[in-house]
C-alpha cells in the first residue's frame, strides 16, 4: 500500500472508473465534484455501449471491425494504438458492467440484447433501455461508494476545482479548489491529478449536455500550460428537441430500433404527418445511403438534415424533420418500442406533449460531443499494435503528473465520434490508466514533502481572481455574455464553417474579453453559495475555449468528420450540393492533430502528425449515392 | 432552433428566498418573459441574466440546483405551486393557465436543510445508500466473465427501480419523513428492494434488512401512499414498501428459529 494520493476532478463515468480503479490498486483517491457524482453528465447518455460480442462475431464482426470502423467513423483523425487497445478491452468491460449489476436489457434466452447503432451494420451495441448511461452511471456510482465506505475515496462533492498547482519542475502537485457553499478556496495536494471533466457543450448556449459542462475544467489546465488536442472538432448530433433552455437529445437508438428520418416531398405540406401517404415522403438517409440508410454516422446524417431544410424542404419550410417510430413508417409493435427505447419517448412526451409512437417526432442537429479536449499522451506496444499496459505516460497531458479521461480528453474520436462509444472510451480509460498512474506516483517524491508555499501562493492567486470578480460593478451580465457566445459559436462554428464568419466569431469573442475584463458586473457579490461567481469564472474559461475552437476550425483548411469548411463564396450556392461546395479532406496537408497552447492570453496553434500505422486512410462516404435518384424530392411533387 | 417567443408575454414569480441556513425566509417577487417552451428552470435562468424584482429592486439572483433539464439527473428538485416537481420538466404552460395574473409560486423542499433560496442540503439520502449497502458486492473488476444470466422478466422487473434519481420527491411528500427524524423513506426501501433482486445482491440481502427492521426502517411508513404519486419516474414505491414489508416478516420469522 501507498500513502500517496490521487485527485480525481469530474465525477461522470470517466472519473469513477479511475477513482475505483485507483482504489482497488491501493491508491487513495480524493474524488471532486461540482455535484454529487450521481447527477453527472453522463446519467444523460441515452442508447448504449459498444463491444463485439459473440453474436457479432459468427457473423463475422471482431475487435478488430470496431477498431476499424471506429478510426473511419473518426474520418482518420484518431491516433489508431489507443482505439484498438479500447476496441480489444471492450468485451470485458461489458462483462464488468454486468457483474456490477447493470440491468442490461435481455433477450428471451436470458442473453444481454443488442442493437443497431451508427457506422456499423452489424449489432454491437449493449444497452439497458433507453438510459443507459444512467445505469452505468449509478452502478459504477455504487461502487465507489463502496470504496468510499471502506475508507479509500474521500468525495469532496460541490466543490469546484479551480487550478492545478505545478511546482518549479512542471509537475502536478495538487490543485486549488472552493467550496461551492462555505465559498472557502484551499489547496490540496496530489501526487497526480486525474481530469475527468467532460465537454464543454455550453460553449455553444444551448446544446444536449448538462449546464454543468462548461468545460472550465479543461480551460483551466489549458490555461495553466496544458495544450488542446483537435478542439475545432464538435459533434453535433443529427437528432434533437429544439429548445430555448436546452436541446434533448433524441438517442440515435431510436434509429437503430428502426426509426426513419423524413420530410414531406410537397414543399412546405401543411398536412398531420400521418396522413401523408408513403409515396409522398422522402425519407431521405435512405435515399442517400442505400447501404447504411439511417444509421449513418452523425456528422454525415446532421450535414444531409442540414442540407434538405436549407432546400426548404424541412417540415413547414423551417428546420426541422421528422423521426419517425410510428408503427405505419416502422413496422414495429407499439409496446415493443415502447419497452425499449420508453426512456427517451418520456422526455419527448413530457416536453413536447405529443407520444412519438403515435405522432412522428419533430428534430432537428443540436451540438451534443466534444471529440477534442486536453492533449494525452500514449504508448505504444509495437507487439500488439495496442497500448503499453501500465505506462505512466497513457493519458498523461503536455503537464507532469496530470492526466485527463473521458469526454475532457481529445483521444480516440477522431474527427467524428461514433454512437455507443462514448460510454466505452470513458470507462475504458478510466480502467486503463490507473495502473500507470500508480506507477507515476510511485516514482516520484512524495509531494507531502512540498514546500507549503507553493499551495498558499496559489490560494492567494485564486482569492485575488475572487476578489476581483466580487467588486466588478460594470454593467455586463455573465449569463447574458454567456448568451451572446454561444449564439455566435452556434450560429457560426457548428454544421458548416467558412473562414468569414469564423473571423466574425473572433472578433466577437475579442470584444467578449474585453468587455469580460473592463465592465463585468457580477449580480452577486455575497460568499455565501454565491453561483453567479463560479458561473463569471466558467463564463471567461468558455469564451477562452471558445476562442481555440473557432481559430482552430479557421486554420484547418479541409472538411474532415464533424469539421465542413465552405469557401466564402460558395456558401450561399445553394444549387449546389453541399458536398461540392466544400473543401475535401486533404490528408497531405491537414492528416494532423490541432496543438493549442495558451501563450500571452492567445490561443496558438500547433501541429503533429497522426498515428496511422495501423490502418491506411481511405476515402470515406459510406456508400452515398451520387447522382439523384429517380425518387429525387421535387417542389409540389404531390397534389 | 428557439421556440418562438410570444411578444412581451411574461409571467409572475414568488420565490421563497433565505439568503443562508440561519436566517429567516422571505417571499420575493419577479415578471421574467416567458415563452412557449418556458420551464422553471429557463424562467430561474432569466432572473439571472436580469436579477431585478417586479418592484424594480436590484437583487442577487436566487440560487438554485440544476444540471441536465431533461428530468435524469435529480438536481432541481423543488416546490412549484405547493407541489414537490423537477422544476426543468415542470413547463409553465403545464402548470399556469395562459393570460394567468397568478403568481407561480416556487419554493424549497421543506424536510431538508435550506443551504441557500432554493438549494437544500440532501446528503442525507446519500448517506442513507451507504446504510443499506447500495451495490453489487464483486471481488475485484478484473476480468472474471460475465454476470449471472437474467431473464427479461427479472430485467423487466428491476429495471423500473434501477432509475432512481435520488431527487428527494418521495421523501418531501411523506408525512413520516421530517427533518427531526431517521426514517429512510421510499427512496431507500425501493433501492434495497432492488438490490436485494439481483442474484448477487442477494448476497447482502440480511445486512439490509437488519437496517431496514432497525430504527427508522420499514415500521416507520405509515401507508400516506404520497410517495408513489409524485415521483417523476413513476417507480412503484409503494410495492416496494409491500415486498419489503413482507421480507421483513419472513426474516424475522428465520431469525427467531435460528435463534
Amino acid at each position: 500500500m501507498t500513502h500517496k494520493r490521487v485527485i480525481v476532478v469530474g465525477g461522470g463515468l470517466a472519473g469513477l472508473s479511475t477513482s475505483m480503479k485507483l482504489s482497488e490498486e491501493g491508491v487513495a483517491v480524493d474524488l471532486f465534484s461540482l455535484v454529487p457524482v450521481k447527477r453527472s453528465h453522463s446519467v444523460c447518455a441515452q442508447g448504449g455501449i459498444n463491444a463485439c460480442n459473440d453474436v457479432a462475431r459468427q457473423q463475422g464482426y471482431s475487435e478488430w471491425e470496431h477498431f476499424e470502423e471506429t478510426v473511419f467513423g473518426g474520418d482518420f483523425l484518431a491516433n489508431q494504438p489507443p482505439v484498438l487497445e479500447m476496441a480489444r478491452t471492450a468485451p470485458s468491460i461489458i462483462d464488468l458492467l454486468d457483474r456490477m449489476g447493470v440491468p442490461f436489457s435481455r433477450t428471451p434466452e436470458g442473453n444481454r440484447d443488442l442493437r443497431l447503432f451508427g457506422g456499423s451494420l452489424y449489432k454491437r451495441t449493449f444497452y439497458a433501455g433507453a438510459t443507459t448511461g444512467q445505469q452505468l452511471l449509478y452502478a459504477l456510482d455504487e461502487q465507489v461508494r463502496h470504496h468510499e465506505v471502506q475508507g479509500h475515496i474521500t468525495k469532496y462533492e460541490f466543490w469546484e476545482f479551480l487550478a492545478p498547482i505545478i511546482d518549479d519542475g512542471g509537475r502536478c502537485v495538487g490543485i486549488v479548489a472552493q467550496d461551492l457553499r462555505t465559498m472557502q478556496i484551499r489547496s490540496f495536494r496530489a501526487d497526480a491529478v486525474v481530469m475527468a471533466t467532460g465537454g464543454n457543450g455550453l460553449i455553444f448556449g444551448q446544446s444536449t449536455m448538462s449546464i454543468i459542462c462548461t468545460g472550465s475544467g479543461t480551460a483551466r489546465c489549458y490555461q495553466a500550460g496544458a495544450k488542446l488536442g483537435n478542439p475545432e472538432f464538435v459533434q453535433v448530433h443529427p437528432t434533437a428537441i429544439p429548445g430555448e433552455d436546452k436541446c434533448r437529445l433524441m438517442s440515435e437508438s431510436a434509429r437503430g430500433e428502426g426509426g426513419r428520418l423524413w420530410v414531406p416531398r410537397k414543399r412546405q405540406d401543411s398536412r398531420h404527418p400521418n396522413d401523408i401517404p408513403e409515396e409522398e415522403r422522402d425519407y431521405f438517409l435512405e435515399r442517400l445511403y442505400p447501404k447504411y440508410k439511417n444509421i449513418v454516422p452523425r456528422d454525415i446524417a446532421t450535414r444531409e438534415i442540414f442540407y434538405i431544410c436549407e432546400q426548404g424542404m424541412g417540415i413547414g419550410g423551417g428546420q426541422m424533420v421528422y423521426l419517425d417510430l410510428t408503427e405505419k413508417a416502422t413496422g414495429i409493435p407499439y409496446d415493443v418500442l415502447k419497452r425499449k427505447l420508453g426512456g427517451i419517448l418520456e422526455i419527448y412526451e413530457k416536453f413536447v406533449g405529443v407520444d412519438p409512437l403515435i405522432e412522428p417526432m419533430k428534430i432537428y442537429p443540436a451540438v451534443h460531443y466534444s471529440m477534442g479536449g486536453l492533449w494525452v499522451d500514449f504508448a505504444k506496444d509495437e507487439k500488439t499494435g495496442g497500448l503499453r499496459k501500465a505506462d505512466p505516460r497513457n493519458h498523461m497531458t503536455h503537464i507532469s503528473g496530470l492526466y485527463a479521461a473521458g469526454e475532457a480528453d481529445y483521444q480516440f474520436h477522431g474527427a467524428n465520434r461514433l454512437g455507443a462509444n462514448s460510454l466505452l472510451s470513458c470507462i475504458f480509460t478510466g480502467l486503463f490508466i490507473a495502473p500507470g498512474i500508480k506507477k507515476f506516483i510511485e516514482s516520484q517524491p512524495a509531494v507531502a514533502e512540498k514546500t507549503q508555499s507553493l499551495y498558499d501562493n496559489a490560494v492567494q492567486n485564486q482569492q485575488a481572481i475572487m476578489t476581483r470578480l466580487l467588486g466588478s460593478r460594470g454593467t455586463d451580465n455573465p449569463y447574458v455574455m454567456h448568451r451572446e457566445l454561444g449564439k455566435a459559436m452556434s450560429d457560426n462554428v457548428t454544421i458548416i464553417r467558412s473562414n468569414g464568419k469564423l473571423k466574425q466569431t473572433l472578433d466577437l469573442i475579442e470584444s467578449l474579453k474585453d468587455r469580460y475584463r473592463n465592465n463585468l458586473g457580477l449580480p452577486d457579490s455575497g460568499l455565501w453559495n454565491n453561483q453567479s461567481l463560479g458561473f463569471a469564472r466558467a463564463c471567461w474559461d468558455m469564451i477562452l475555449l471558445g476562442e481555440a475552437v473557432t481559430k482552430a476550425a479557421l486554420a484547418r483548411e479541409e472538411s474532415r468528420g464533424s469539421h465542413f469548411k465552405i469557401p466564402d463564396e460558395f456558401v450561399d450556392r445553394h444549387d449546389l450540393p453541399l458536398d461540392q461546395r466544400a473543401l475535401q479532406r486533404d490528408d497531405e496537408h491537414w492528416l494532423k492533430t490541432t496543438l493549442v497552447s495558451f501563450v500571452d492570453g492567445q490561443a496558438t496553434l500547433g501541429y503533429e502528425p497522426v498515428d496511422v500505422s495501423l490502418v491506411a486512410p481511405r476515402a470515406r462516404n459510406y456508400g452515398k449515392v451520387t447522382a439523384p435518384a429517380t425518387n429525387a424530392p421535387t417542389a409540389g411533387a404531390a397534389a | 432552433m428557439i421556440a418562438p417567443a410570444e411578444k412581451g408575454k411574461t409571467v409572475k414569480l414568488n420565490i421563497l428566498r433565505q439568503d443562508s441556513p440561519d436566517a429567516k425566509p422571505y417571499w420575493q417577487n419577479f415578471e421574467v418573459p416567458c415563452n412557449a417552451g418556458s420551464n422553471v428552470t429557463s424562467l430561474l435562468r432569466s432572473i439571472s441574466e436580469s436579477p431585478v424584482t417586479a418592484g424594480g429592486a436590484k437583487v442577487a439572483p436566487p440560487a438554485y440546483e440544476a444540471s441536465c433539464l431533461e428530468e435524469v439527473c435529480g438536481s432541481c428538485t423543488m416546490v412549484i405551486n405547493g407541489r414537490v416537481r423537477q422544476a426543468c420538466s415542470t413547463l409553465v404552460r403545464k402548470i399556469h393557465p395562459h393570460d394567468s395574473e397568478e403568481p407561480i409560486t416556487i419554493e424549497p423542499m421543506t424536510k431538508f436543510p435550506v443551504i441557500r433560496d432554493l438549494v437544500v442540503d440532501r446528503s442525507r439520502t446519500f448517506e442513507n445508500l451507504k446504510r443499506i449497502k447500495a451495490w453489487i458486492p464483486i471481488d475485484s473488476s478484473y476480468n472474471l466473465g460475465p454476470g449471472p444470466r437474467i431473464t427479461p422478466e427479472e430485467q423487466q422487473a428491476m429495471y423500473p427501480l434501477s432509475r432512481c434519481m435520488t431527487c428527494g420527491a418521495c421523501l418531501e411528500a411523506c408525512p413520516q419523513f421530517t427533518r427531526d427524524n431517521n426514517f429512510v423513506g421510499a427512496q431507500i426501501i425501493s433501492i434495497a428492494r432492488y438490490y436485494n433482486m439481483h442474484p448477487n445482491g442477494k448476497i447482502l440481502k440480511d445486512e439490509r434488512m437488519e437496517v431496514l427492521m432497525g430504527e427508522g426502517g420499514i415500521t416507520d411508513c405509515g401507508n400516506a401512499q404520497n410517495c408513489v404519486k409524485v415521483c417523476p419516474k413513476e417507480i412503484p414505491l409503494t410495492e416496494s414498501i409491500g415486498v419489503i414489508g413482507r421480507a421483513a416478516t419472513v426474516y424475522s420469522i428465520k431469525k427467531f428459529f435460528s435463534k
